[in-house]
C-alpha cells in the first residue's frame, strides 16, 4: 500500500482476538467497490496488506498529531484488563484508550468485536467494543461517543459482508448520516431479516420442510434450525460474492449477525417443545403464528410437492 | 354504523344458539332453515340475512363453539398455577361445560364428527376448530417448557388430553355413567397428568 495519500481520509485497522474472518470477508470486495473505497479512503494500515510503514510508526504518527485518524476499524473481541490482547506488540487495552478520542469514528467489525462473542464466553474481561453479548457497555462504556458524535457503530456478522463495511465507511465518508438500530448497528443492512429475499419464501409460506442440507426444495425452518426470520441481516439482499447466500445454497442460517449467536447450542435444529416451535419469526405472537400455520398447513400448493425441475 | 353491526352480532349469536341445540337433537338434516327460524319467532326470509345457508351457519357454529372452549383454555394457560394444576383445572372446566351446556358436545360428536361432507369445504383441517387447537398448542408448549412435561410430538399429545374428555362426555350421552361426570374430573385429569408429566 502506499503510505499516505493527500486529501483523503485515513484508515487504521487493528485486531483483538480474532480469527481473522472479517479480514478475509472484507477483502472479498467486489472490484467496483474497491475501486471506490481505495480512491476515497487511505488505508494508513492493516494487518494482512502489505505497507511500507509499520504499525508502530502509524501509531506514533497518530498519537503525535502528525496524522490524522478517520475510522478506525476494530476486528476480534478486547479485554478490559491490561496486558491481555496484544495486536503488533502493543497491548490492545493501551492502543484503545489512546486512540478512542482521536478518531473520528469507530467501526467493530464482526460480532467478536460488536459483541464479544465466542472469545467472551471463555473470560469475563473480555468484551465487544460498546457492547457485551446484549448488555451496552463493553470496553468503551455505555455513553462513550467519538469525536464525531457517534458512538460504536456495529457491523455485525461472524463475518460481516464486506459491503456492509465499505458501504458504510463511503457514507460516512460521503457525509450523510447514518441511522443505527437499538445494537448500534447501520439500518440501512440491519433493517432486514435473513429472510428477506429469500427464494425459499414460498415453501416458508406454505410450511413445506426441507429435510436435509443442500437441497433446492423445502424451507429451512422448520426442521433445520434457520433462523432467517429471527435474524437482522441483508444477506439475501446483498449476495455473498455477489452471487449466494446460506439459504441459497441450502444452508440454514445461523443467526451470526445477533448477539446470541454463540449463546445457542444446536444450530441445525429448531428446537420445539410437544412439536410447538420455541421461537416464532420476529414481530408475530406465537398464538398468531401457530394460527396461521395451521391454516397454511390444511392446504396444500401442488407445486411446493414436487422437485423444482420438474414443476410447470 | 358500529351499533349495526353489534346488534348484528348479538342476532347472530342468538341462532347459533337456537340452531346449535336444534342441530344437536334433530341432527344436521332433520333440522330445516324454516324451523330454526320458527324456534327463534323470525321470518325465514331474514334468516338469510345472517347465514347464506345452513351448511354456513353449521361451520359458523363450530368456530363458534371452538373459539369459547379455546378461551377457556386460554384463561386456564395464563394462570399462575402448576401445569398439573392447569390439567386438572382443564379437564374440570371442559366437563362443566359439558354439563352447561351439552348441545355443544352433542353438536361436535352427532353433528360435525357424523356429518363430515357438511364441513369439507371451509373447515379443512383445523380451520373451524383453530381455537381450541392452538390454544392447546400453547398450553402443551409451556408445560413442555418449563420442563414439567416430556417431550413428543403434538399429536400423541393431543390425543391423549382430547380423548379421555371425548371419551367421558360420549359415555354420559349414552347414560351409562353411575355417577355424575364431574365426578371422575380429578382421576380423569390426574390420569392424563401421569401419561404427559416427564419421568
Amino acid at each position: 500500500m502506499e503510505s499516505i495519500k493527500k486529501g483523503l481520509k485515513n484508515l487504521v485497522w487493528i485486531q483483538g482476538l480474532t480469527c481473522n474472518g472479517n479480514s478475509h470477508s472484507f477483502l472479498s470486495i467486489n472490484d467496483t467497490l474497491l475501486d471506490t473505497f481505495l480512491s476515497n479512503i487511505n488505508i494508513l494500515y492493516h494487518p494482512i496488506l502489505t505497507s511500507e510503514i509499520e504499525f508502530k510508526d502509524v501509531y506514533k504518527r497518530i498519537l503525535s498529531g502528525k496524522e490524522s485518524l478517520n475510522f478506525l476499524v476494530v476486528e476480534g473481541a478486547v479485554s478490559n484488563k491490561k496486558n491481555e490482547v496484544f495486536f503488533q506488540g502493543f497491548d490492545v487495552f493501551e492502543i484503545l484508550n489512546n486512540l478512542k478520542d482521536k478518531s473520528d469514528y469507530i467501526l467493530a467489525v464482526g460480532n467478536c468485536a460488536c459483541y464479544g462473542n465466542f472469545p467472551a464466553l471463555y473470560n469475563e474481561n473480555v468484551n465487544g467494543l460498546q457492547y457485551r453479548f446484549k448488555d451496552k457497555g463493553g470496553f468503551l462504556g455505555e455513553s462513550f461517543k467519538t469525536k464525531s458524535g457517534y458512538q460504536i457503530i456495529n457491523i455485525t456478522g461472524c463475518p460481516a459482508h464486506p459491503e456492509w463495511i465499505v458501504r458504510t465507511i463511503l457514507s460516512l465518508d460521503f457525509g450523510y448520516d447514518i441511522n443505527l438500530d437499538n445494537f448500534n448497528r447501520p439500518k440501512d443492512f440491519y433493517m432486514y431479516l435473513a429472510h428477506d429475499g429469500c427464494i425459499r419464501n414460498e415453501y416458508f409460506e406454505w410450511k413445506v420442510e426441507a429435510h436435509e442440507f443442500g437441497t433446492k426444495e423445502g424451507c429451512l425452518f422448520y426442521e433445520l434450525g434457520c433462523r432467517g426470520p429471527l435474524t437482522h441481516s441483508p444477506c439475501n439482499k446483498i449476495l455473498w460474492n455477489e452471487k449466494s447466500s446460506k439459504t441459497r445454497s441450502g444452508m440454514p442460517c445461523i443467526g451470526c449477525t445477533e448477539f446470541d449467536f454463540p449463546l445457542r447450542s444446536k444450530y441445525f435444529e429448531t428446537k420445539t417443545n410437544i412439536g410447538i416451535p420455541e421461537e416464532v419469526p420476529l414481530g408475530v405472537t406465537k398464538r398468531a403464528y401457530i394460527m396461521l400455520t395451521g391454516v397454511a398447513k390444511t392446504f396444500t400448493n401442488q407445486r411446493l410437492n414436487k422437485k423444482l425441475e420438474d414443476t410447470d | 354504523m358500529l351499533i349495526r353491526k353489534r346488534l348484528k352480532e348479538k342476532k347472530k349469536e342468538e341462532i347459533v344458539n337456537v340452531a346449535l341445540k336444534l342441530f344437536a337433537e334433530k341432527g344436521f338434516y332433520n333440522t330445516t332453515i324454516p324451523d330454526i327460524a320458527e324456534a327463534l319467532g323470525m321470518s325465514v326470509g331474514n334468516f338469510y340475512n345472517y347465514f347464506e345457508s345452513k351448511e354456513e351457519l353449521a361451520k359458523y357454529i363450530m368456530q363458534y363453539s371452538s373459539n369459547i372452549l379455546g378461551e377457556e383454555i386460554r384463561k386456564i394457560s395464563e394462570m399462575d398455577i402448576s401445569t398439573r394444576e392447569k390439567i386438572l383445572l382443564l379437564v374440570r372446566r371442559f366437563i362443566e361445560i359439558a354439563e352447561e351446556k351439552p348441545e355443544l358436545i352433542d353438536y361436535f360428536l352427532r353433528v360435525f364428527l357424523s356429518n363430515r361432507e357438511v364441513f369439507k369445504e371451509g373447515c379443512e383441517g383445523f380451520l373451524c376448530v383453530s381455537s381450541v387447537v392452538t390454544e392447546l398448542m400453547l398450553f402443551l408448549e409451556e408445560g413442555a417448557k418449563k420442563g414439567d412435561l416430556r417431550q413428543q410430538d403434538f399429536f400423541p399429545a393431543f390425543v391423549t388430553v382430547m380423548g379421555p374428555l371425548g371419551g367421558i362426555v360420549f359415555l354420559k350421552g349414552e347414560n351409562v355413567l353411575p355417577k355424575r361426570p364431574i365426578e371422575y374430573a380429578e382421576d380423569i385429569g390426574e390420569n392424563i397428568w401421569r401419561a404427559l408429566k416427564k419421568d
